[in-house]
């Protein structure tokens, strides 16, 4: 029977989740990196068993962790005794340099700060990490202050993809209240030069030959908190998400307003509908249903937490403008926590789960499409990113 | 040989459990001994000083000797006691909540 593993990433640790595909009885690993900030794991769609874990720390920094067995055991690419001899060791796995030169990118060195003075660019983590959809060994990295990196050797080296910091409008991008993080990577499976990316707050921006040259692609959005509602860029989104069978549609949940996009991204338009607010951090698409799709609406400003004290899952099964409460298992009172942007994901599963954790540490779970809920865990740190594989 | 002591954080990451022992070739300074624990645990690369810069991270002190050495130069002579082993090198990470 197949089934799922849900891969959690905490302020303290990351959490492996298994169960079967009734996903009524889980098994919990972890903590992995106890004590560690892992804002990111992911899985490769090619190779199961391969992970890739982002692991920080204000203090010491960024790590890469990698696995090759489904996360029961884990290495640093490059950590290990590496001796050549008059050479230094060559484990480069924590090492994100950003690309100034003149031959691969623009040597852009600064964007706006808070106080609307220039600021250099200065590396701090990985928000988001991708593997490719054809080779286990190749993966993106979506990092803080925004830029995007990619690795062809699982790990070990890392080059950033400079056309995108390098295209013009980097100057004017600036951080939000999490900090300037390049937080979504969508890879196109019917083009394989085609990526979507997400930065607050700059917006959305796509490439259409490998990471080369991109463009921004936020016409329709408008966010009255910066000077010109309509700017190219500036917006503060806050997750993307596409269905794989129809790559051109994008939805959008930005720092208010839920969008939509039916051409990649050249013109958005608002699906908000009757969300009781349209404020939110997650987004995402049922498995095989792509006009169904899934928010969680939260409280703002600066409250950040679900309006009247009641988590509710909100889905629409057209597309948009029309959403229903999915409230049956989720507390409906004194409710508090907040669902951050990394956090909800799908399994494809005949009947489609969905999973979303929480700040306060639990992570729900559906395996009716969002119908009912349960709870998987309570109690553990606040959760920073929920990914699922789907296992033979 | 050149005693080394880690805050808990990078004793998990490099695996080991109490002091970490280096042999120092030449001079024994900050960045000679920074240098060897780099080689001899690569994972520890940019955990302690930027990997580009070479400059120390900013929540982290260098102690020796009951004497703080963090802003001593990098390539200043560690205190004899530290080449001869008779003390550890410490790395001590700032102490904060969360």
């Amino acid at each position: 029977m197949s089934g799922v593993r849900v891969l959690v990433g905490t302020r303290k640790g990351a959490f492996v989740l298994t169960s079967d595909g009734k996903r009524k009885r889980w098994a919990v690993s972890g903590p992995h990196f106890g004590g560690w900030e892992i804002y990111h794991l992911k899985g490769s769609p090619v190779d199961p068993n391969r992970l890739y874990a982002s692991q920080t720390s204000g203090w010491f920094g960024q790590i890469i962790q990698r696995s090759s067995d489904g996360g029961k055991t884990w290495e640093a690419p490059g950590g290990g005794m590496t001796i050549v001899p008059g050479e230094m060791p060559r484990g480069e796995s924590n090492k994100f340099v950003y690309d100034t030169s003149p031959e691969t990118g623009k040597p852009l060195t600064t964007h706006q700060w808070y106080d609307g003075t220039q600021h250099p660019w200065e590396f701090k983590r990985v928000w988001h990490l991708e593997p490719s959809l054809t080779d286990p060994d190749t993966v993106y990295a979506g990092v803080e202050d925004a830029a995007l990196f990619r690795s062809t050797d699982g790990g070990l080296t890392w080059r950033e993809l400079a056309g995108l910091r390098g295209h013009g409008t980097g100057p004017g991008w600036h951080p939000g209240a999490g900090g300037m993080c390049l937080h979504t990577i969508l890879l196109d499976p019917s083009d394989p030069g085609r990526i979507f990316v997400a930065i607050s707050a700059a917006g959305a921006f796509r490439t259409d030959d490998a990471g080369k040259t991109w463009r921004p692609i936020n016409r329709g959005l408008k966010s009255q908190y910066i000077p010109d509602p309509n700017a190219e860029v500036g917006h503060c989104v806050h997750r993307i998400a596409m269905h794989r069978s129809r790559p051109s549609v994008l939805f959008m949940q930005k720092h208010w307003d839920v969008m939509r996009s039916d051409d990649a991204g050249d013109s958005w338009h608002e699906i908000s509908g009757n969300l009781p607010t349209d404020f939110g951090f997650v987004i995402d698409v049922h498995a095989h249903e792509p006009d169904t799709i899934y928010v969680v609406p939260i409280k703002s400003d600066s409250e950040h937490y679900p309006p009247k004290g009641k988590l509710r899952v909100y889905r629409s099964r057209t597309g948009g403008n029309e959403w229903e409460a999915l409230t049956k298992g989720l507390p409906q009172r004194n409710c508090y926590v907040n669902v951050l942007r990394n956090a909800m994901a799908v399994d494809s599963l005949d009947s489609c789960g969905v999973y979303f954790g929480t700040t306060g540490g639990q992570v729900f779970a559906s395996a009716d499409a969002g119908d009912t809920w349960d709870p998987i865990v309570r109690y553990l740190p606040a959760v920073l990113s929920v990914e699922v594989q789907t296992l033979p | 040989m050149i005693r080394v002591v880690l805050p808990y954080h990078l004793r998990t990451l490099a695996r080991v459990g109490g002091e970490v022992k280096l042999d120092v070739e030449g001079q024994v300074t900050q960045r000679s001994v920074l240098d060897a624990l780099e080689a001899c645990y690569p994972m520890l690369r940019g955990t302690i000083r930027d990997q580009v810069t070479e400059q120390r991270r900013p929540f982290l002190r260098f102690f020796a000797c009951e004497q703080d050495l963090s802003l001593e130069p990098p390539d200043a002579p560690l205190p004899d006691a530290v080449a001869t082993g008779a003390e550890p090198f410490l790395v001590v990470g700032a102490i904060a909540g969360g």
